[in-house]
This record gives structure tokens, sequence and C-alpha cells, in this order.
């Protein structure tokens, strides 16, 4: 917790675990990303611990050569402030599923995000349970067929960024599991974000939901269907950025510019326009990736210690709370 | 222990009063017992107290069901229970007479007000005439005072309204009992002026109801009858306090920081009747406790766990409901071998039950409440003031043994009160956390050859960065395992290590005979009653013995030896035989159940009565 940099490299992230996830899964990207994005934060790996929940992707700990910790099904983010509470000068990354963070685990992200606790939010979004063997996930589009629904899904799916925002969360973003520009970038921001920051990185899963949004991350797609937003950068997208998007605030909604010089600046102070980007879900749309929304506020600790400093308790001090209220006999 | 356990059991009850308050939940009745119970302990007094009140906040007034309650027993050394039936009754309206006039032993005293028993409060109270007319209490003396006119009158002076005039009432009447059962008045109007610091009026219409009802007593001459005030207990130096056992478990779980130097972190979620607990150590934060009112009981045990893995230490409590949410949890921490206190203060149940009841209920949960084979260790405090020593032993074999301990409270030991001589906290011994730091050799689940504890390895910490999870995992190195071997191994060295603990809580005879006739084993707040139960049996001339177990898992080595000395063994407890059960399928032993399930403790007279029931050649 010297704060002093050092020279690691991604290579230096790696654990002598064998790493189990399927070939061709979207969690091998996000993996070499985040051992990316830590080589280059330069901090201790001893300062660094990743906690996660149960399902694929909170296998990540066992896969990063930091403290780590395997918790139970939901619970990550309530285990991981438990940690901040006794030891704030952590750097403290939770990973996990859509399951793990929407489903079983919802509450638990409402209340990390409200409270701003300083945390690392990797919400690895699918769309599906993997690890339970495909059954649709809270994030499932309407009429996915699964083991669990196998007329196709009839209830509507959540969103993780609007959830997020909606929650009080002060950092929001979104990437995706093939973009290995924009994903450490994007986690980059996070990391240097002092309170709850919460990346949804959209993630394929080769073998339960293929191609899920294959759209987004295929290559020769994804410059007509992503658009990707950069604070105080107009809205563009195509091949060569020749077309932007406007906001409508009165609308809460976005339209197709073929002039890029009329394409809104994102602006990612302001809520309405998060929300705006987070909702934006249309066919005929791009879909937004990038920070939406990141304001400064006070984290959980700080607002702790502000409120009361935290001090040890020497035994002096314990008999005068023990004697309060006290009578000599 | 020994500053807290009151093992006076020679001692036979002499001299002792027992005074009942009841109103609506509204009229302070808690505020008036607590700061009695104060000024008895003032006055030289033991004593125990039962506040006895209802789940509802502000219960439509006048109704029966919203009566709230307080008995207090008082007078020489010994005081160990509330008392089984009162001399005293102060029914502060028709429906706390009706709902407690049966508590009142004959010829004892009824204080009521006639003002209070209007016409629509005897209905609400389903009375159909006025009890304090004709004789339907003639059994009882009874003192009728008009205490909401004459405390009005009192605070004329000062100048407050109506609705104040009428809260003062409560006051009034505390200065009234300090005439007739004595008690210090100088302690309760320095608590008035520092709890109403900033509104000078009210603190002044206080003391002047409070001292208008000690005068009119003493205008005239009322008299209980109780020669209560005269029973002191022996002398005593040294530095004294009431505590409920929920102060004892807080300054416990302080006393814990204190003594080990680490930042104890107490994760909770408010509810009945544990949220006091998380509310006296709000009144800490930040120094050296933090507190974290958790979004729901799983995330409470969860963060708490989270605390300790990041070398803090986590403390997480609730009520039985809770306990049950929990359960996942405290699994995991059992599989990583993390050091955490779970506190159950329990209540009757299933279910929500009856909220602010007490029950012992949930000794199975705490024993088995986990899936998988999940020992930890369970301990119980017998009285309130034990709270402290026990949440202490709780801490320490956690960070020991580097586990998760339970203790189990309950409502009657959180609310009641006592008076307790303070510790010697420079003789309190420290908590040393073997923090390990040394890299070379390292491995996460190695073990010590004595404690069989694995190391505690925090985040932070150069050249230890390590794996831990809820998979199975490799002894030693730690590594995820699913080998057969391996797993049958780790099982039982989780269970050895829980079955080894060495903790300092005693196990031996409370009181009685050493051998004989008859063994009562009793845990937790049944404690008081079976002391007095035993001792009315022993002086009858039985061989009968009393031994109260603080750790309920592991049962204690000698206890097997202490079993073979007895003829029969009885254990009363307020459940359907829980602990009969394990004492049975232990050790083979024809342990009888006495079990109750009232929501209420023991009374003495009863439990004597069922135990010698059980004494051989007693008809069957």
């Amino acid at each position: 917790m010297s704060g002093q940099v050092i020279a690691l490299t991604a290579r230096d992230f790696e654990t002598d675990q064998e790493v189990r996830w399927c070939p061709g899964c979207g969690d091998y990207a996000i993996l070499k990303s985040v051992r990316r994005v830590l080589a280059q934060l330069g901090r201790r790996r001893e300062d660094t611990v990743f906690v996660s929940g149960i399902g694929c992707a909170a296998r990540f700990p066992y896969y990063v050569d930091t403290y780590g910790f395997h918790s139970i099904h939901g619970r990550a983010p309530s285990l991981a402030t438990g940690i901040k509470l006794a030891n704030p000068a952590l750097d403290v990354w939770v990973v996990g599923g859509d399951a793990d963070f929407l489903a079983i685990g919802g509450n638990h992200l409402l209340h990390v995000l409200r409270r701003n606790v300083d945390l690392n939010l990797v919400l690895v979004n699918n769309a599906i349970y993997g690890l339970t063997k495909g059954q649709a996930s809270p994030t499932s589009s309407i009429g996915t067929r699964s083991p669990s629904s196998p007329a196709g899904t009839f209830d509507a799916p959540m969103n993780p960024a609007a959830l997020a925002l909606g929650a009080g969360g002060s950092f929001v973003a979104r990437s995706a599991d093939m973009l290995q520009d924009h994903l450490p970038d994007t986690l980059l921001r996070a990391s240097a974000y002092r309170g709850a920051a919460f990346v949804e990185v959209l993630q394929n899963c080769i073998v339960y939901n293929d191609n899920a949004f294959g759209d987004l991350t295929r290559k020769a797609a994804r410059a007509e269907k992503t658009v990707q937003v950069r604070h105080g950068e107009p809205m563009l997208f195509g091949a060569n950025g020749e077309r932007g998007l406007v906001y409508e605030p009165w609308q809460g909604t976005f339209r197709i510019t073929e002039n890029a010089a009329e394409a809104t600046l994102h602006d990612e102070t302001n809520p309405a326009l998060a929300m705006a980007l987070a909702h934006l879900v249309d066919d005929a749309l791009p879909m937004p990736l990038g920070v939406f929304y990141a304001v400064p506020r006070p984290h959980y600790v700080a607002a702790l210690e502000a409120n009361a400093p935290q001090q040890p308790l020497t035994r002096d001090e314990f008999k005068d709370i023990l004697r309060a209220g006290s009578w000599r006999a | 222990m020994t500053a807290s356990a009151p093992a006076n059991h020679a001692h036979a009850p002499t001299t002792r009063t027992v005074v009942r308050f009841a109103g609506d939940s509204g009229d302070g009745i808690q505020v008036l017992g607590t700061e009695f119970a104060k000024a008895v302990a003032l006055d030289r007094h033991d004593l125990m107290t039962l506040p006895d009140f209802p789940a509802e906040i502000r219960a439509p007034a006048g109704s029966t069901f919203g009566v709230s309650a307080f008995q207090i027993q008082f007078g020489d050394d010994g005081v160990l229970t509330p008392g089984d039936q009162a001399d005293a009754l102060f029914a502060f309206n028709p429906a706390a007479l009706k709902t407690n006039v049966d508590a009142l032993k004959p010829g004892g005293l009824i204080v009521a007000d006639p003002g209070a028993f209007s016409a629509r409060n005897l209905k609400r109270a389903g009375y159909a005439a006025n009890p304090l007319d004709g004789d339907a209490l003639s059994r009882y003396r009874l003192i009728t005072v008009d205490i909401a006119r004459l405390t009005a009158e009192a605070v004329a002076a000062t100048g407050v309204g109506k609705k104040q005039a009428g809260r003062a009432k409560n006051f009034w009447s505390l200065g009234l009992c300090f005439w007739l059962f004595g008690g210090e008045r100088g302690a309760t109007i320095g608590w008035i002026e520092d709890k109403f610091v900033k509104a000078p009026e009210v603190a002044a219409s206080n003391v002047a109801a409070l001292n208008a009802g000690h005068a009119y007593g003493e205008t005239l001459e009322l008299d209980a009858g109780s020669t209560a005030q005269d029973a002191r207990t022996a002398p005593r130096h040294g530095l004294f306090r009431t505590v409920t056992g929920t102060d004892a478990m807080g300054l416990g779980l302080a006393a814990v920081a204190a003594l080990s130097g680490l930042k104890l972190t107490y994760c909770s979620y408010p509810i009945t009747p544990a949220s006091a607990l998380l509310h006296f150590l709000a009144g800490l934060n930040g120094r050296g406790v933090s507190t974290f009112q958790a979004e729901d009981e799983i995330a409470s045990a969860t963060a708490a766990i989270g605390a300790s893995y990041a070398g803090g230490l986590g403390v997480t409590a609730s009520s039985g409901p809770g306990l049950v949410l929990k359960g996942e949890a405290l699994g995991l921490a059992v599989a990583v071998e993390l050091p955490l206190v779970a506190i159950d203060v329990q209540r009757a149940g299933p279910s929500t039950g009856m909220p602010t009841k007490p029950e012992q209920a949930d000794l199975n949960l705490a024993l088995y409440g986990r899936h998988g084979e999940a020992p930890l260790p369970v301990l119980a405090p017998a009285t309130p003031a034990e709270c402290f020593h026990v949440v202490i032993e709780a801490a320490r074999l956690a960070m020991r043994y580097m586990t998760p301990v339970l203790v189990l409270s309950d409502a009657y030991i959180a609310n009641a009160a006592q008076a307790w001589q303070l510790p010697d906290v420079d003789a309190l011994p420290a908590i040393t956390p073997a923090f390990r730091t040394e890299a070379h050799g390292f491995q996460p689940f190695a073990r010590n050859p004595d404690t069989l504890a694995r190391p505690w390895a925090t985040p932070g910490t150069t050249g230890l960065a390590h794996r831990i999870g809820g998979l199975e995992r490799g002894a030693g190195a730690g590594d995820i395992s699913y080998d057969p071997d391996n797993h049958e191994a780790m099982s039982r060295l989780r269970a050895a290590k829980v079955a080894g603990i060495e903790s300092t809580l005693p196990c031996d005879i409370d009181g009685g005979a050493a051998a004989g006739d008859l063994l009562v084993i009793g845990w937790g707040s049944t404690y008081g009653a079976i002391v007095e139960a035993v001792q009315g049996l022993t002086s009858q001339g039985h061989a009968v013995g009393h031994l109260h177990l603080r750790q309920l898992w592991p049962l204690p080595p000698n206890l097997a030896d202490i079993l073979q000395r007895f003829r029969a063994v009885a254990v009363p407890e307020l459940n359907h035989g829980q602990l009969a059960r394990l004492i049975r399928s232990e050790f083979l032993v024809d342990a009888r159940p006495i079990g109750q399930m009232r929501g209420q403790p023991f009374k003495v007279a009863h439990l004597e009565a069922e135990l010698a029931a059980l004494l051989p050649g007693a008809p069957q």
C-alpha cells in the first residue's frame, strides 16, 4: 500500500491454475484485458483482491495472481464491502455474471451502488446461465429457448446499465469481451474511479447462447451496430465515423444523422443523457458502449470516516466506556 | 467468568420484593422500570428485571394487546430471577390490570389510577364493571391514586403543556415507588437532566413529578408492607453498573477491539430483539468498532466474513429468522476457515413467532443449521452479565482456531438487567491474532499442529497472495480439489479442529449436590430459575445438582464424568427438548426433557415441581 509504481506485465498476473472455461469462451478475452489493466496500474499484486460469487465468471479469482476470494452465489458485493470496511487501502474487484449480480445477488448490487462502496464491479453479461447448463437469465431476451424455457421466455429482460443508474450508481459503463482496445480503457477508467464503478461487459457464451450480441462484437458489423461514446466528443459511428447520434432531450431518445457535425457531444456528467444511452436498445440504432456516467461522489468508507474517524481502541479508552453510568460501592 | 457468575447458591431467598409495572406501550413503562432498577441498585440491592412488552410500538391506547410490563425483583445478595409473583402491581389502566393481576400474589398491593378507569377504557379491557369498585379485588390491597390529576398539579408551575404533563405520569409513579420501596432519587434526577438537556422545561416537569410522587407517599404515610428496602447486599467494593445482556455483550465486543487491537466490524440487519446490540455499538462507531447496517441478513453475514478476511474481526448478529438466512454464509466461513462471531438473540418461533418473547429453540439450528458437515463452536451466556465474558471468549476462540463461533443469547437475557461489578480491565488477557507474515513455506491450508488452525494471511501481506473459496480445497496448498480422499480428510480435519477447542468457560457443578439423585442440566437464560429450584429441593434434603452449560458444542470433555455421578438427569429448557436430545445422543443417558414454550422464563415454583417429579421414588 506504498503507492509506489511497480513494473509488472500481464504475465505476472497469471496463476499456476489451469483455466477451466470452455474453448472459445468470451471470458478468456476479459481475463486478458483485466491482466493488462492490472499491469498498467502498477500496484503490488498483494494490494489487489478479486472477489466473486458463483458462476463461470466467478472462477476469475483463481486465474489472477492477486489475493482472491471465490465466495457464494450473489454475495460477492457484500463480502467485498466487508473487505473495504476492514482495509480500505485494498484495490477490490468484484467479478460476476448476470445471474450472480442481477438475480440471486440483485439486492447487494443495488446497495453497493447506492452506498458507493469503492469497488470495481465487472458484470460479465452473457444473458444465460452457463455453469448450471443453460437456463434463461434475467438478461435473456424474450423468446430465449432454454432447458427451463423450452417454449421460449416471456418475461422481460433487465437492463443492467439502467438498473445501475437507477440504484444511484455514479460510474456506469458498458463494453464487450472482444474489444481489446475499448475494454481495457474502460476498466482503467473504472479502476481510477473512487467509488462503485460498474462496468457491464457483453460476453459471448459459445455453448449456451452463442451470438447473443453477435452483431455488436463481430468485427464486420461492429462499426455500424455500436457507437463508442467519449466525454466531450461527438457520438459518431460507421466505418469512418461518418454518421452520428443526435440526442433529443425532450423525448429522451436518439436519431441518426448523416451530418457528423450535428452529432451530440457526450457529457458523462449528464444523468438524463446517461439514462437515455443505457436505455437505447433499438435494432435500428447502434448500441452505445463506453462510460455513460461518471460523477464524483463520496464513497462509503470516506463518508464513514467523515462521520466517525476510525481509530483503534486502547484499554484505557475502553475503561471509560465500561465505567459510563457506574457507581462505586 | 468469576466476575460475572453470581453463584451464591447456599443462600435461601429471604427478604425480596417483586414489583411489576404495567400500562400502555406508550406510557413509558420500560423507562420507569429501568430507572427504578438503577435506583434500587444504587441503594445497595441486588436485582433482576424482566421487561415484558409487545411488538407493537404504539398499540391502540387501552387495548389488552398493547400492554407493556416490567417486573423487578430486588433485595439482598443472590437475586437471580425477576420473581415468580409480584408483591406490588402498578396498573396504569384497566387493560394493564386485567392482563397482569394474575402475576400478583394474594394480599399483594395494587396501585391504580381511577382516572384511567374510564367507561371507554373499561370496555376496551373487557370489564363489565369497574374492578376498582366493589370487591372484585378483595384478595389484594388496593391503593387508588389519581395520578394524572396529581401529576398535572405538580408540573403546573413548570409551564409545560397538557401533553407533557400526561407524559410525566410515569415519573410521578416512580417517585411513589421510591417512597414505598426505597431507592435513590438523585441518579434519576441526573438522568432526567441529561436526557432532556435541550428541553429544560421538560426536565423540570419530570423532576417535579418525581418529587411530588415521593411527597405524596410520605404525606399519606403509605406502606407497601415490604421490608426489602432494609435487606441490602453485603458490603461491596468496587465499581458497579446495571447492565442488560445487550449492554454486556456490546461492552464485551468493544473489549475485544481493545484486547486485540483489531478493528471490530459489526454487521447486522434490524431485527427484534437483536437490534438493540446494533444501536449500542453504533454509539461506539469509530472507537475500535465500526457498525454496518446491511441490506439484509445475508449481506451482514458475508460482509462480516469479508472484514475478517481482510484482517479485522467480523461480527454478525440476528435473531432466529436471520440466523436461518445466514446459514449459507456460516457454511462458507466453516469452509474457508476464517474467524467470525455470530450472535443469535433467540426469540419465540417458528417464523415471526413472538418477536419480543424469549425461547431457546434455535439450539438445533445453531448445531446443525448448515448443509454439509459444518461443525462450529456454540456458546451460551447464562446471565445478562455473563454476555461480556462469553462474547470475548467467542472472539478469542474464533481467532485462535480460525472458525466461526455462534453465541446463543435470547430475548430475556438481552433485555433483563442486573447489577454487575465491573471487571478489572487490566487483568483481561490480551487477544493476539496470529497473522501470518512469513512468505517462506506458506501454504494457506497448512495447519498448526496444536490447534489444527490454518494461517490467517490477510490481503496486503507481501508474498502471501493466494486464493480461497467455497469449493473444496486440497489440504496444504488449498487448490480446488475433487479428490475423494482429500474431501474425507478435510471433513474430518474440520470436525477434529472444532472438537478439540479448549475454552476457558467453566463446566462444573454450579450448585447443589456434586453427586446423587438428580443432575439438572441447563443452558442460557434459565440459569436463575434452575438455581432457585435446585436450592428449594436441596433444602428439602434431596441430592440434586445443577450444571449450567456455557459451551454447547463441542460438549465439554468432563461432562461424561459428571453425568455418571447422578442416578437421573433432567434438562429444563425453553423449547421442546433440544439439549435433552443432544445429551441423550452423545452420552446414551436417559436425559428427561422439561420443556416450556410460553415465551416466558420458567417460574421457579413450576420448575421445582417438575424436577421433584423426576426424583427417584417420586410418584409417577
